[in-house]
């Protein structure tokens, strides 16, 4: 640093120095970095090359676009998009106002029945959605299941939620919507909670109604976990799988097959990976332009 | 409340009981509005326990029980009986034979509790390295740790199964594990936190002739246990409930977690009896209501600190 030209260290003792200065700090992110590159990093090249090539089990060869151009003109391809994007519609939409009904509703309670509340919404979160899905084959059975029972009641159904490929997807949608989701409770529960209540006591002094108040102190404030909750429910949204893969296995004739389900159907009952991996980068390619707008907004954000 | 004022009728002064109510009456609604949603998404996992709990032949009757009226682990017996016995390997010639259904339960154990401890470790190591250290490239590592972040996981399943299988690592709780282990959320939420501890405190432990692993063992580590805890909880929520990865790995049934277990059980010709099925899911679900209850402090708190930067 203060040495002088004529005893400045000759490279390899520099080497030497800037090893014994950083060798703990290198050592202590190492195993994540090597995690990272062997596990992410790599695969993720690979998956680009692969979507290039066609790949089996016998080896694989340079296709050029085949495996996009393919899918194109693939009916279940399109198929398994548009059912994709309803099920992450319905899902974004009721969730985000079911979460945010649900955290206003509980804001003036009491602290330990706020807590309450926020647990109970929460603790089907930490389920396997298997145990979830496998609950709601036996919800939605025909003969037995307690919907048609809840229907029959009124003189209705059965209705076949999970064999009518009219239906199913649906019902898939419905089994989702119903679960106040407990992250979006959380997050805005703790968001309305750090509101100042100043603002809303000048509100007050203006005469303002609690409607007013509600849209012009409290959506407006909530934006950073609006957009934070949306982007993170689209992408929980496109990725469905195990739902579909427990309740219905993408049929009946199709009718419930996801981008992801078919991305499993593709590598590992077809064995046709190069196309696997073009879905699966088509995914990622929605997934990013999810995220980049969520930045986009984030960075607009009003601060208090 | 004006809206209730503004029906009374007669100009009669109200007495204090019905003053009362209509004061509190917005507030019982809410609370009813709030049990009956509750209740709602509640619902489908009242459902399964009840269906575990309620012997067979009632489970397929009209009306359904919506209380077990005879409760009894009839159907965890079947279940147990159904997916037949498995050997437990402890390496070596030590064989233990078992039912398959509990073997399960101890192969997701393991692999639950082994990654989540490992991933303490790592995440707290490099999150300690990304709040705490300076050194060269520090912003570069940090950006390609979240870049990872973008990147879902179908993307690299592909590669990764061929990759697995390369290293012959197909059937083994090894390539269960280990693609797993990197993982953002958890040095992102340690870095967070040990970003908060002074860092006098490290450096006093130095002066004091403490080893730079030293430092971070005896001082960064006990004072960042919340954070400890609420990484090791989500890893372990993680791992617990993850199905495809080793849905593709394991391939012999001795070896399958609970939840791949119980999906093959369900495609299986018992898996029309609901009551069995549902006493297996029971299984599953138990041990994170358990997790969920003994720490929902660190729950809610793990989502705040995921959610600050987004």
């Amino acid at each position: 640093m203060s040495a002088s030209p004529a005893t400045r260290p000759g490279p390899l003792a520099r080497v030497a120095r800037f090893w014994q200065r950083n060798k703990w700090s290198y050592f202590f992110i190492a195993p994540s970095m090597i995690l990272f590159s062997v596990f992410i990093f790599f695969p993720v090249i690979q998956a680009f090359l692969f979507a290039f090539q066609k790949v089996d089990l016998r080896g694989s060869s340079w296709v050029g676009l085949k495996n996009f151009t393919d899918l194109a003109s693939s009916k279940l391809f399109w198929a398994s998009m548009r059912h994709t994007v309803i099920y992450a519609f319905f899902v974004v939409v009721a969730w985000i106002s079911s979460s945010l009904a649900v955290a206003a509703l509980i804001q003036p309670l009491a602290n330990r029945a706020q807590a309450l509340f926020r647990g109970a919404f929460y603790l089907p979160n930490v389920i396997s959605i298997i145990v979830i899905s496998l609950v709601w084959i036996w919800i939605f059975h025909p003969e037995f299941g307690f919907f048609n029972y809840l229907l029959g009641l009124f003189g209705l159904g059965p209705v076949l939620w999970l064999q009518n490929p009219d239906i199913a997807l649906w019902a898939i949608v419905l089994s989702t919507v119903l679960i106040v989701p407990g992250t979006g409770v959380v997050l805005y529960s703790a968001a309305i909670g750090a509101i100042p209540p100043e603002l809303y006591e000048a509100a007050e002094v203006e005469g303002a109604s609690a409607f007013r108040k509600w849209v012009s102190i409290t959506i407006p404030l909530l934006k950073p976990t609006t957009l934070y909750l949306m982007v993170i429910y689209t992408i929980a949204g496109f990725q469905i799988f195990e739902r579909v893969y427990i309740m219905t296995g993408g049929g009946p004739i199709n009718s419930t097959m996801t981008i992801v389900q078919l991305i499993y159907q593709t590598a590992f009952s077809d064995f046709n990976y190069g196309r696997a991996s073009a879905e699966a980068l088509i995914l990622f390619a929605i997934i990013a332009t999810a995220s980049i707008i969520q930045f986009k907004f984030l960075s607009t954000d009003i601060e208090y | 409340m004006t809206a209730a004022n503004s029906t009374q009728a007669q100009p009669v002064t109200r007495s204090p009981a019905v003053r009362r109510w209509s004061q509190r009456l917005p507030r019982i609604l809410v609370m009813i509005c709030l049990v009956l949603i509750a209740a709602v998404s509640l619902f489908p996992l009242y459902w399964l326990f009840v269906t575990a709990l309620t012997p067979a032949s009632s489970t397929v009757k009209l009306p359904p029980e919506m209380i077990p009226t005879h409760p009894t682990l009839e159907n965890l017996e079947r279940i147990i009986r159904v997916s037949g016995t498995g050997k437990l390997r402890l390496g070596g010639e030590s064989i233990i034979t078992m039912p398959r259904l509990l073997l399960w339960f101890i192969n997701t154990a393991f692999i639950a509790i082994f990654s989540t401890a490992l991933h303490v470790l790592f995440d707290s190591m490099a999150g300690y390295a990304f709040a705490k250290r300076k050194f060269p490239g520090s912003n570069l590592f940090f950006y390609m740790i979240l870049a990872a972040l973008m990147i879902p996981a179908q993307v690299t399943l592909v590669p990764l199964y061929l990759m697995i299988t390369q290293f012959k690592l197909i059937n083994t709780f090894a390539g269960v594990m280990m693609p797993g282990l990197a993982d953002v959320i958890g040095i992102f939420l340690l870095k967070q936190y040990i970003q908060t501890l002074p860092s006098e405190l490290i450096e006093a432990a130095r002066i004091d002739g403490a080893s730079e692993w030293g430092a971070f063992t005896r001082i960064v580590l006990p004072l960042s246990a919340p954070g400890l805890a609420v990484t090791a909880i989500f890893a372990f929520q993680r791992y617990w409930n993850s199905f495809l990865w080793p849905l593709i790995v394991l391939q012999s049934p001795d070896k399958y977690t609970l939840q791949v277990g119980l999906s093959f059980v369900n495609t299986s010709e018992f898996g029309t009896d609901y009551g069995l099925l549902m006493s297996g899911a029971a299984l599953a679900a138990i041990p994170m209501i358990i997790v969920f209850f003994a720490f929902q402090k660190y729950f809610m708190q793990g989502l705040r600190i995921g959610a600050v930067k987004g």
